[in-house]
């Protein structure tokens, strides 16, 4: 069996950037390998702007931010195999992966990354009740049928979930001639960007129904129309709302999901919370050696931060090809009141590490409070605004850690 | 001239189609829509029931039992997945433990094998996971699993390597009786054939009236169903029935063949032949019915919802009449109807010989079906050659399932052919994961294109006018290309 100390598994912004990233830190035999035709993911037919302000301080498009990426992989020679579809993985890091021109290959890995990104909630995931006619396309489907494919998926849009892609497609279909209707949010709250719901909607007149959902779904063939209602508080239809809307096709944008099925052949065990791995500082999975970053670890909001993950993730795994990596600590890190979850979930080591969160509700002027399980307050920062569709973060210093080994730490919400 | 017609793809016709090409005759399907199985064989629990059910003596009983029984040798030789997993009735108090005795009292007149009654204990020992509420159960241990629209597809496909012609997208319209046979009218040409076999589920009684036979009718009745992921289906083995009640066997909770977990359906009558909408209501009945039977059951994992529509008949009792020499009726085939459908297949086909259907065998007929290669369940070894043979097979176009682009090809080709995204999905899985096709359907669509040679917004989704998009953004003219 052939041998490789670092497998990536994709080759989108994350598992480029970890790949670089590990290079960077000593590895030199690293494969990735990436199932689609080229590197880049699913910025490849993202190809609006926006990208990059973080990390290259410019707005770039999708491909052009994978293109950085991409240059900085064939600039240290790290090999890749594209077409190339990763079947299984083992707890003991055999990878088992198919091309066309190889047939069914394995590697025993030294080590593994994990990078293979997210999908998005299909309309069945749902229980949207009506009729299933065509028509009816997740936002990224219809964005990769208009930017990669060339075709139109619609003329008539009513566009349920006001997540980014959602907003993104929104605009897009517009500029291609197509009417988009509306676009419905099931919370009082949209989660998508606020450059966004400006940039996409507010500058192509195009109306946010907030706390309204699609009921029913018209149509015998093609759709037809969708029936609309408003939701009370908790989310259930007040059906005497209900009106009825003509369109041709309706987009969702109602979530991503971490696409973890490798994950789970391996053994690793996932958060239920994150949908991903639990995983250390170091972005190290419960298995030695596999390790996780980017969407499929937890969905993020900017490709900026997925990369400052794949760093991580990168800088992890040559750590641990080299030492082995031991635990020298065990802190646990667990969401409190008014948050979702937190990541990493676990910190195995006394070094400074940061603490991404997300927030359960819309909130103006609150404390975020990090305590231990004594009760101790251990940091406590002021926020103007906390949104579930923009991710939080906490610094813990070595200080802090130092003084909590063996604790569990909480990050939580105070009202001010 | 055929020597007979059947109307109606689904897999009552189906299976009579592969019965007729075990003898020299010449034999048409014609099937309204754009593929086969696109009726109740489509959407129901994807049962091989036991037979305990019926009334004895009725024909429902009859077929039930004899069709069963020889549903897994027919699997095995088309290619198509079967498994005796055996099946559950449970009582949930002891008022109910009477209908089980009735249950099992009627499955031993009708001849069924290998069944007892279960207690708490063994009940809890078959299926860990059901709700401790449970008092008792029947246990039928020839009850089975099969995909119904595999074995509808198979039988259709090995009756067509044996001979039989198909004609998709042919709704029938008008049928005239003349001296030697009949001439059915419908979208296309005339088609004349000795022998009819009204093969047309809900829509049954509206083609015996074609012949003026009015002596039955049809009342569709919608069945909602949710299908769970793979990794919902838990250490659940059995198919799970409830007690059942005149409106039918009740919302089951079971695996089916290829390893999801299946919830439904609801009982609903309706006038609409072709409504198969979900409704709020129907899907949280069947989401708290399968709360009540398997208490921790993840219903987050679903991946699609679906109605179908039962065929019921207003006899009580499968409508297998013949109005006129040469034309028989082959309707109110409800549950146990999957089941039932080989026998029922032999039923008229002996019927048919009676009226002077001469069946001369063919000496080529062969029984099995070349099945498609199923990737996803080959070794490494058997992979590798068979990419070597055809590169396509080792590009994966759907992840969820683990589908190549080399079984989307040799589905799209093969007996009967497929022709939509629907029809690629049903013969293959390509779309049938949780992402729902979300990132294959844009390929599928692309390589049903490529194959028949057709524009990329002349593909649907299921015939007809569901096509998936509106052709190119922007059309590309010479002063572009230059």
């Amino acid at each position: 069996m052939t041998k490789v100390d670092l497998v990536v598994i994709g080759g989108g912004p994350a598992g480029m950037g970890a790949a670089v990233a590990a290079y960077d830190a000593g590895v030199r035999d690293i494969l990735v390998l990436e199932r689609d035709v080229r590197l880049g993911g699913i910025l490849e037919q993202c190809i609006h702007n926006g990208f990059g302000l973080h990390r290259f301080n410019e707005q770039l498009t999708g491909p052009e931010y994978a293109w950085r990426f991409e240059k900085e992989l064939h600039a240290r020679n790290i090999a890749y195999r594209l077409n190339t579809m990763v079947l299984d993985i083992t707890e003991d890091k055999v990878v088992t992966a198919m091309n066309s021109e190889e047939g069914v290959f394995q590697i025993q890995a030294g080590a593994v990354i994990l990078a293979m990104g997210c999908r998005e909630r299909p309309r069945g995931a749902l229980n949207t009740p009506g009729a299933r006619p065509a028509g009816i396309y997740t936002a990224g489907t219809a964005q990769r049928y208009i930017n990669i494919m060339g075709y139109m998926p619609g003329k008539k849009v009513v566009i349920l979930g006001s997540g980014d892609i959602g907003l993104i497609m929104a605009r897009r279909m517009t500029w291609e001639g197509a009417e988009v209707k509306m676009v419905l949010e099931l919370m009082p709250y949209s989660g998508g960007l606020t450059r966004n719901i400006v940039q996409c909607l507010q500058d192509n007149n195009i109306p946010l129904l907030l706390s309204h959902t699609i009921v029913d779904i018209h149509g015998k063939d093609r759709v037809t129309g969708v029936t609309i209602a408003e939701v009370d508080e908790n989310r259930r239809p007040k059906m005497e709302t209900a009106q009825e809307v003509e369109c041709d096709t309706i987009l969702l944008s109602v979530g991503l999901l971490p696409e973890n099925e490798l994950t789970k052949k391996a053994n690793v065990p996932l958060d239920r919370l994150t949908n991903g791995a639990y995983v250390d500082q170091r972005r190290m999975t419960e298995i030695p050696g596999i390790f996780a970053c980017g969407n499929v670890l937890h969905v993020h909001d900017l490709v900026d931060y997925v990369n400052e993950e794949a760093d991580i993730a990168g800088q992890g795994a040559a750590q641990y090809l080299k030492d082995g990596a031991e635990d020298t600590a065990k802190i646990t890190v667990k969401p409190g009141n008014g948050v979702r979850y937190t990541l990493p979930q676990r910190i195995s080591a006394v070094e400074k590490t940061t603490v991404f969160f997300r927030v359960t509700d819309v909130h103006k002027a609150v404390k975020v409070n990090v305590k231990n399980d004594e009760g101790t307050v251990l940091l406590s920062r002021r926020r103007p605004r906390v949104a579930p569709g923009e991710m939080e973060t906490v610094v813990l210093t070595e200080k802090i850690l130092a003084e909590n080994v063996g604790k569990t730490i909480s990050v939580e919400l105070e009202e001010v | 001239m055929f020597d007979v017609a059947i109307i109606g793809a689904g897999v009552i016709g189906a299976m009579t189609a592969r019965e007729l090409s075990r003898y020299q005759l010449k034999v048409v399907i014609l099937e309204k829509e754009n593929d086969v199985a696109m009726g109740t064989t489509k959407a129901n629990s994807a049962i091989v029931h036991a037979g305990f059910d019926a009334e004895p003596g009725t024909l429902k009983a009859k077929l039930n039992v004899a069709g069963s029984e020889q549903m897994e040798e027919i699997c095995q030789e088309l290619g198509v997945k079967y498994r005796r997993n055996g099946s559950l009735v449970v009582a949930y108090s002891e008022e109910d433990m009477p209908k089980v005795q009735e249950l099992y009292d009627r499955g031993i007149a009708n001849g069924v094998k290998e069944l007892s009654i279960v207690g708490k204990d063994e009940l809890k020992a078959l299926e860990p996971s059901l709700s401790d509420t449970a008092v008792g159960a029947l246990y039928a241990k020839t009850g089975a699993i099969v995909c119904p629209y595999e074995l509808n597809i198979a039988s259709v496909g090995n009756a067509m390597d044996n001979g039989v012609g198909l004609m998709l997208n042919y709704e029938v319209k008008a049928i005239d009786a003349v001296e030697d046979g009949y001439v059915i009218h419908g979208s296309g040409e005339d088609v004349k054939a000795r022998f009819v076999v009204n093969a047309a589920g809900v829509y049954s009684d509206k083609i015996a009236e074609m012949v003026g036979d009015h002596s039955f009718t049809i009342t569709p009745r919608k069945g909602e169903y949710m299908l769970l992921d793979h990794d919902c289906v838990g250490d659940i083995t059995h198919t799970i029935f409830n007690v059942p009640t005149k409106m039918g066997k009740g919302i089951l909770v079971s695996p089916t063949v290829d390893n999801n977990l299946l919830l439904g359906p609801t009982a609903v009558n309706q006038e609409d032949r072709d409504d198969k909408n979900t409704t709020p209501d129907g899907l949280a009945m069947v989401e708290s019915n399968a709360h009540k039977v398997i208490p921790n059951i993840n219903t987050r994992g679903v991946i699609t919802q679906f109605a179908g529509l039962r065929a019921v008949g207003n006899t009580g009792d499968y409508i297998l009449t013949s109005p006129r020499k040469g034309f028989w009726n082959a309707g109110g085939v409800e549950s146990p109807g999957l089941s039932s459908a080989p026998a029922i297949a032999q039923y008229l086909v002996e019927r048919m010989a009676e009226e002077g259907l001469a069946l001369i065998p063919d000496e080529t007929f062969n029984p099995c079906r070349k099945a498609l290669h199923k990737f996803s369940e080959m070794t490494m070894e058997e992979k590798n050659e068979v990419i070597k043979k055809n590169p396509l097979y080792g590009h994966i176009v759907c992840r969820c399932e683990t589908i190549s682009e080399g079984e989307i090809v040799d589905a799209i080709h093969m007996n009967p052919p497929a022709r939509d995204v629907d029809a690629v999905k049903r013969r293959t899985r390509a779309g049938m994961g949780r992402c729902q096709g979300g990132f294959c359907g844009p390929m599928v669509t692309e390589i049903l294109a490529r194959e028949w040679k057709i524009p990329m917004e002349q593909v649907t989704k299921f015939g007809r006018e569901s096509y998936l998009n509106y052709g190119k953004t922007r059309e590309v003219t010479s002063h572009d290309e230059g």
